[in-house]
């Protein structure tokens, strides 16, 4: 019930209070689509959060301030590594929903568990990468352009880490709880904030890494 | 650097002060014991705080306001608590005006200095930031919370433990900013805190870190509270409340809300971003390693215009909505009102250069901004020929709300008038930065918003509490307002004009001091309206039963009227159907009488501490981390993480009225429509 029904008007006088029992269940099935435009409104709040933060890589992104650019940092075959963990992660995370969709509870935590783990591995060449930079002295105050990718990719990797926790504790409620409504609804959020993620990857990778480089 | 800043600051902690493990930056030296003038405030308020405390736990009130109010999901009870905060902060935000206008005109006639010019920088910082962020948006958000949702004819926003959460997020930047003012300092950066100077390297002490961490918690408040009111417009609408049947104070809540959502991203994203700059030692905003200032100053009135329309575009609808009850007609030109909400909506995001024109941007650049400017004021226009067009030929009563609106039409007019002469960038040019500015935005704010948040307070107040307010008490302040607001800004226009620039706390000549004498008169008048409302409160609530009303005491024409007053908590018993513009209009016309049986069951949410407790673990963890108290931090952020994990866990959040108890409250219930 997205747009509210015109009721017509009655021949014998306006009907103006909704006295069928039949709303009272409308209320509830209104909350559920209502969860899914507020988290997709959520979603495009923290879009914008990205949209400011890649338009500062845009104006800072060359100033080196006499330090190292990124020809003289990047890595890109282990990135590309990395990205390829981030891009199958949303994959399984697909099969994880066509899973749900098909009320195959146990073969959806298999795959949420390998989404888990592949967004982990992400994690883990991410914080190896600012290793490596942070001992090269190529840490987020050497330069406004290094502040500018640490803390663009550090976000984006903040949100990938509240992604799993997220998918940790969700893991716990559907084993305790079963696919319920809710919980079929906090998988389907999840999901849209996973694939958010790797949509901005796929922005940071072209227009950090690759640009960077290439450029 | 550091003898700049012993002098500069005087007081204010040592930056250079190594950070103990275990105290961080504090020490005794955060009370203000140096001030005898915040001394004795600080006692006063301690002793004041203590005895309200006292006075409510002796009486027993704790556990009844734990239950009903601060744990409530209830969306009229979080409006109401939304406009007491935005009272409260009022008064603060108030008294520091009222020193700094006694400061500046004894300063300009040269006989006392009253504040070092450090403690005066924080007093203009603190009193801009606390009336936009911590009265203005208050009362704007408990408007929409309240109204919105009984103007659609729904039972609760889309959200509410998330309405309660985003309510005391704002509350816990409130009290972040209020131990500002007795422990440590604030910024003295002005009210949108510019780098450099808001940099560490001038602003080493904690007075930047208060700022940013009360705008981050808050910012994300408002944010949370934006999406919630959209979906709660989208999809709780009432059977056939289409679009174009939405009162316009509901359209001026779903436009206010998707500027929110649209905007405050970006600030806080930007005060991220400067405190990465002084937690991180990044250099976006810094002048040296590549950082680049004017960045900032970009962004944050990118966040800043359509902050300005967030706060009056709410205000536009609840003049929308007083002006046809008081004139006994329909509004004139609906549909244009909702095309003028969503033109300025979209034009206000082209319009943030004209905050710096003298950027050096260059001339098309400029011209671009000046125009889109002055283009805004047609859509703003035609609201106001509306109104009037609307008055026109109505038997106009002459109540509190609209004797508000009518000062509102005469104010803000003027003060657009000024807003379309900066707006052209050469004049820009001369008056930028000088007095003309503030006495024009005042102009606007205090013309636009406080006057419309009065009219709105005492046009809803007998919906909320079932009783009028008091008519001399509410005709005192409106006379200390509007005479003490042209008394006071009128000369500052003058003082601009003559080129007095703004945030000035000495003066070399003694010939200005007329004028800023008259301004201080000028606030003493407005705090003859401040107390005269706080006394409109009190006067109202002690004859609450000779000032009592039915739930439709205006004659009103939309839904919120059709309940009784207060409303149930469920607010209808059965959802309303809907077959016209002003629905309760339509509905007396035709007779409607609410149904007396056969109710039915009605789902509400179930109310929760999660909201409060977080909440104040956030500030917990904002106040370790403006004093380096990192352990405190990491505790604090530990403890709302949980917590708010916990709360996920909690499957069981909403119950069943049962039908009988529905019917009870129905039948004690005046019939709304007496």
């Amino acid at each position: 019930m997205s747009t509210p029904a015109h009721p017509t008007i009655p021949e014998n006088g306006f009907d103006f209070y909704d006295v069928s029992a039949a709303h009272v269940d409308h209320a509830e099935h209104d909350h559920e689509t209502g969860t899914m435009l507020g988290f997709w409104i959520y979603l495009m709040s923290d879009c914008l959060i990205f949209g400011i933060l890649f338009a500062i890589h845009a104006v800072l992104g060359q100033s080196y301030a006499a330090g190292p650019a990124p020809i003289d940092l990047f890595e890109i075959d282990k990135i590309l590594l990395a990205t390829a963990f981030l891009l199958l992660s949303s994959i399984t995370y697909g099969f994880a929903v066509i899973n749900m969709q098909q009320k195959n509870a146990s073969a959806m935590m298999i795959w949420l568990v390998v989404t888990g783990l592949f967004g982990m591995g992400f994690l883990v060449m991410e914080v190896l990468e600012f290793e490596h930079l942070w001992h090269l002295g190529a840490g987020p105050g050497a330069s406004a352009f290094l502040s500018s990718f640490w803390v663009l990719v550090g976000t984006h990797g903040l949100h990938v880490t509240s992604g799993v926790i997220w998918l940790v504790v969700l893991l716990v409620q559907i084993q305790k709880h079963g696919l319920t409504p809710a919980n079929q609804r906090r998988v389907l959020c999840l999901s849209l904030f996973w694939h958010f993620l790797d949509l901005i990857w796929i922005g940071v990778f072209s227009f950090v890494y690759l640009t960077g480089v290439l450029l | 650097m550091a003898t700049f800043t012993e002098t500069a600051a005087g007081h204010s902690s040592d930056a250079s002060a190594t950070v103990h493990w275990f105290w961080g930056k504090l020490g005794w030296d955060i009370f203000p014991f140096y001030d005898p003038l915040i001394f004795g405030t600080f006692i006063m308020t301690m002793i004041l705080a203590v005895s309200v405390a006292g006075l409510v736990l002796y009486k027993g009130w704790l556990p009844y306001l734990w239950r009903e109010w601060l744990t409530s999901v209830d969306h009229k009870k979080i409006g109401i608590m939304y406009m007491i905060l935005a009272v409260v902060m009022l008064v603060r935000g108030f008294a520091d005006a009222v020193i700094m206008r006694v400061h500046q005109a004894l300063a300009s006639a040269g006989i006392l200095e009253l504040l070092p010019s450090y403690h005066y920088d924080q007093l203009f910082t603190v009193h801009g930031v606390i009336m936009i962020f911590f009265v203005a948006m208050p009362f704007i958000t408990g408007f929409m919370n309240y109204i919105m949702p009984l103007q659609i004819g729904a039972r609760d926003v889309a959200f509410p433990f998330l309405n309660n959460f985003s309510f005391w997020l704002t509350m816990s930047g409130a009290v972040l900013i209020m131990i500002s003012l007795f422990v440590g300092e604030f910024a003295a950066t002005g009210w949108l805190a510019f780098p450099p100077l808001s940099g560490l390297e001038f602003s080493p002490g904690v007075g930047m870190d208060y700022y940013l961490w009360s705008l981050n918690i808050a910012g994300i408040g408002t944010t949370l509270s934006g999406i919630n009111l959209i979906v709660t417009i989208v999809k709780m609408r009432a059977p056939g409340m289409t679009w174009m049947r939405l009162p316009i104070f509901t359209w001026s809540s779903l436009v206010t809300n998707i500027l929110i959502v649209a905007s405050f991203p970006v600030l806080t994203a930007t005060l991220a971003l400067l405190t990465a700059d002084r937690y991180l030692g990044t250099h976006f905003f810094t002048n040296e390693m590549g950082g680049n200032p004017m960045m900032y100053i970009n962004l944050i009135w990118i966040w800043g215009h359509p902050e300005v329309y967030i706060l009056i575009m709410p205000i536009f609808g609840i003049f929308s909505e007083i002006v046809p009850t008081f004139a006994r007609k329909r509004l004139f030109g609906y549909a244009s009102m909702v095309y003028a909400l969503c033109v300025i909506m979209i034009l206000s995001y082209l319009v943030w250069l004209h905050h710096f024109f003298t950027m050096g941007a260059g001339a098309d650049v400029n011209s671009f901004f000046g125009i889109t400017t002055m283009i805004i004021s047609i859509p703003t226009g035609a609201k106001l020929f509306n109104w009037l067009f609307t008055m026109y030929k109505g038997r106009i009563e002459f109540e509190l709300p609209m004797m508000w609106t009518l000062a509102f039409m005469v104010t803000f007019t003027i003060g657009g008038m000024t807003g379309v002469l900066l707006a052209v960038p050469p004049a820009d040019y001369v008056l930028h930065n000088s007095l003309f500015l503030v006495a024009h935005f005042h102009n606007v704010i205090i013309g636009g918003v406080v006057f419309g948040v009065f009219a709105g307070i005492t046009y809803w107040w007998p919906k909320a509490f079932g009783f009028h307010m008091d008519k001399f008490w509410g005709k005192v302040s409106l006379f200390g307002w509007v005479v003490g607001f042209y008394l006071a800004f009128m000369p500052l226009y003058i003082l601009g004009l003559m080129g007095v620039t703004r945030r000035l706390s000495q003066f070399e000549d003694t010939f200005y001091a007329g004028y800023f004498f008259a301004a201080a008169l000028g606030v003493g008048l407005i705090g003859l309206g401040v107390i005269a409302f706080i006394i409109q409160i009190a006067v109202s609530i002690k004859n609450r039963d000779k000032l009592a009303c039915g739930g439709d005491p205006w004659n009103g024409r939309t839904l919120e009227w059709s309940t009784s007053s207060p409303p149930p908590y469920y607010n209808f018993a059965f959802s309303p159907r809907v077959y016209a513009l002003d629905a309760w209009h339509h509905m007396k016309e035709h007779g409607a009488t609410a149904p007396k049986d056969g109710f039915v069951p009605i789902h509400m949410p179930k109310n929760t501490a999660s909201g409060i407790v977080i909440s104040s673990f956030m500030t917990v963890m904002g106040f370790a981390l403006i004093w380096h108290v990192w352990w405190l931090a990491a505790l604090g952020f530990a403890a709302s993480l949980a917590w708010g994990i916990g709360h996920t866990f909690n499957y069981n959040r909403d119950y069943y009225v049962p039908a009988n108890q529905v019917a009870e409250i129905e039948r004690a219930n005046i019939s709304p429509a007496e």
